[in-house]
């Protein structure tokens, strides 16, 4: 066992932070696409529901951008249901398995091991995401009419950095209060979908309903996103971008520094209680 | 700065807040009681205890995952209350039946994330990921899905992820729980080599298989109920039976009424008696072999005959029923 010698001292401090997150992003990318129902739950399943409201649109013979609406609600689905299904939970069931204490005894922190969870997942629905908006675009005709790609990028990057900070957020809270949070968002599934407006634009809620909306990410990212992307998105957009730019950092920084407060506490009454792992270990 | 001591204990308790099924059922589970215990470096020290002693709640305290409730500990000279992230780098833990990792990654692959975790470079990790593959016999396993494993298999990765980061102090709890002869031999001959290697690197394991801590451990501590009732080595804790003499013997089948005549004999400390299937085991534990031929008599006054007599060496069996006062089997019912 000559070799155990280290030949160079283990990282610490924000080198371990880093190995950390590439490390638990790694199993989300390769594990992603060696699953292949997940390929299915997370790319056919959202593109049937998309290919439904278009045929739909297209019998009320509602205005062409709409049908690019859905398309582009559809590829968003992608990441809401990566969030609610592997990130949300996901803290809950390394407890199950035996995970959560490994991470918890190794020297690396928590948030790094979120962080993975969130990017890997990311990354692996991007290509989802990328998938059923090619093929829409090409089945369906649409017209994208690019306002400015830069501007396009940071709403994308802030509305992934605030979904995927809620996704930690409720990571934590699951773990602390367990099944019943999770049928309380499987609950709730269906009437976000509606509200965040996956399949038609949030303006036509009103404002209060609207707003009160924007409390997932994903509304005023889609939102923001189809301002950008196609021609009559402005006139049909609820606020101007650069309001829901400003709302969307405060809902990114608002998520993950939430996310970050509530992993510390559960960490620390985890330890406290003994509910780091399951009772019958 | 290096503290000689792999492991202090002081005085340490755990009480675990259950929640009560019918009003004025205790809402305290005493799951700890004044534990004091002191692991050198380069030792490999054992604790022996029946379901429900305390075992795992010991072991999650020292790996930092459970905060005390009395009492302190220290490992590698940090308190794992106060100094959790000077402890975590130094240690590793493997439990008897555990299923961490993901299933869809390779052996490989599993070792490799959770080396990262610990800030291994990568080539660093692979070389020792060959190395000790290649010692529980696991080499030609490395690119299979963990989910493929069988359940040895997947304990031998679980205990090469354990060792992966030559921690100063490894913390198995039961990991050759459930496994087949086969396995479970592979692994101690294993954990027995690495101490033979690694100078100065420590050892704690939980079992309640006795031959396992007589034949692997240094020093063994038997708890039960939360408490240490003994701790020394497997054969100084067994050279206090020396004065006793122990016999296995066989009779044809008894009436429990025999039995309660032979604990009341002169010179017999105790009978363990297993009824069989056509005859009787009875284990007696005697002052001295004089005490042998009392128990013979009243054998032949119950008509029992006698199929064999054996006399026999302490156990540390044996040592478990003197200090705790029953056999393990018997502490398992009592225990939950
Ligand atoms: N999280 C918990 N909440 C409440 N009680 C607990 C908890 N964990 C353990 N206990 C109780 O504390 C006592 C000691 O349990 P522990 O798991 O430490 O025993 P053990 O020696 O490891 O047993 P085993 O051989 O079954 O693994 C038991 O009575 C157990 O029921
Ligand atoms: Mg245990």
């Amino acid at each position: 066992m000559t070799t155990l010698v280290n030949t160079r001292p283990p990282d610490r401090g924000w080198r371990l932070f880093l190995r950390t997150i590439v490390a638990r992003a790694y199993p989300r990318v390769v594990g992603q696409q060696r699953e292949k129902a997940w390929i299915f739950f997370e790319t056919f399943l959202p593109f049937l529901a998309t290919v439904g409201y278009i045929y739909v649109y297209r019998a009320m013979q509602a205005p062409e951008d709409y049908i690019g609406f859905v398309v582009m609600g559809g590829a968003m689905t992608a990441f809401w249901l990566n969030v609610m299904w592997s990130m949300a939970s996901q803290l809950y069931w390394e407890k199950e398995s035996g995970n959560l204490a490994l991470y918890v005894m190794a020297p690396n922190s928590l948030m790094a091991i979120l962080l993975g969870m969130a990017l890997g997942g990311m990354f692996a629905t991007t290509l989802r995401a990328v998938i059923i908006t090619v093929l829409g675009s090409l089945l369906f005709g649409i017209q994208f009419q690019v306002s400015s790609y830069l501007q396009l990028l940071v709403v994308f990057v802030l509305t992934m950095t605030a979904l995927y900070g809620l996704g930690m957020l409720l990571a934590s809270l699951f773990l602390l209060w367990g099944r019943e949070a999770w049928q309380i968002s499987v609950a709730l599934q269906e009437p976000i979908y509606f509200l965040s407006g996956f399949y038609f634009p949030i303006r036509s809620f009103g404002f209060a309903i609207a707003m009160s909306a924007s409390i997932v990410p994903l509304t005023l990212g889609m939102d923001a996103m189809r301002q950008l992307v196609f021609a009559t998105g402005p006139a049909l957009g609820f606020l101007p971008v650069q309001v829901e730019v400003a709302v969307l950092l405060v809902l990114a920084v608002g998520f993950v520094a939430a996310a970050r407060f509530w992993l510390s506490y559960m960490e620390r009454r985890a330890i406290e209680e003994g509910t780091l792992t399951d009772r019958r270990r | 700065m290096s503290d000689p001591q792999a492991i202090r204990v002081e005085n340490l308790g755990r009480v675990y807040k259950i929640r009560a099924v019918k009003k004025g059922e205790a809402r305290e589970r005493v799951a700890l009681t004044d534990v004091n215990l002191d692991v050198p470096r380069g030792e490999l020290f054992g604790l022996l205890g029946p379901n429900g002693a305390g075992k795992t709640t010991l072991i999650k305290i020292l790996t930092t995952l459970l905060a005390p409730t009395t009492g302190r500990a220290l490992v590698a000279g940090y308190d794992v209350a106060r100094q959790a992230p000077e402890v975590r780098p130094r240690i590793n833990m493997v439990s008897g039946g555990e299923s961490s990792g993901y299933g869809l990654l390779t052996v490989r692959e599993n070792l490799w994330m959770f080396g990262q975790f610990y800030g291994l470079d990568t080539q660093t990790t692979h070389a020792r990921i060959d190395a000790l593959l290649e010692i529980v016999g696991l080499a030609d396993r490395a690119h299979t899905k963990t989910s493929d494993l069988s359940t040895g298999l997947r304990q031998k990765m679980n205990i090469v992820r354990g060792f992966l980061t030559d921690p100063e102090v490894v913390f198995l709890d039961e990991p050759t729980l459930g496994l087949d002869v086969g396995a479970s031999r592979d692994i101690r001959r294993f954990v027995r080599q690495w101490m033979a290697e690694r100078a100065g690197r420590t050892v704690l394991l939980t079992t309640h298989y006795m031959a396992e801590a007589d034949e692997l451990c240094d020093r063994v501590a038997i708890i039960n109920a939360g408490r240490v009732l003994a701790c020394d080595t497997p054969a100084n804790l067994k050279r206090r039976l020396q004065r006793e003499a122990l016999f296995k013997l066989e009779t044809s089948p008894l009436v429990n009424g025999a039995l309660t005549t032979f604990q009341t004999l002169p010179g017999v400390r105790k009978v363990l008696h297993a009824p069989h299937d056509g005859f009787s085991a009875l284990d007696l534990s005697l002052e001295a072999d004089s005490a042998l031929s009392g128990v013979i008599g009243a054998l032949t006054a119950h008509n029992a005959s006698i199929i064999s007599l054996q006399k026999r060496e302490p156990t540390l069996e044996d040592v478990f029923v003197d200090v705790v006062g029953m056999s393990m089997t018997e502490a398992e019912k009592h225990g939950d």
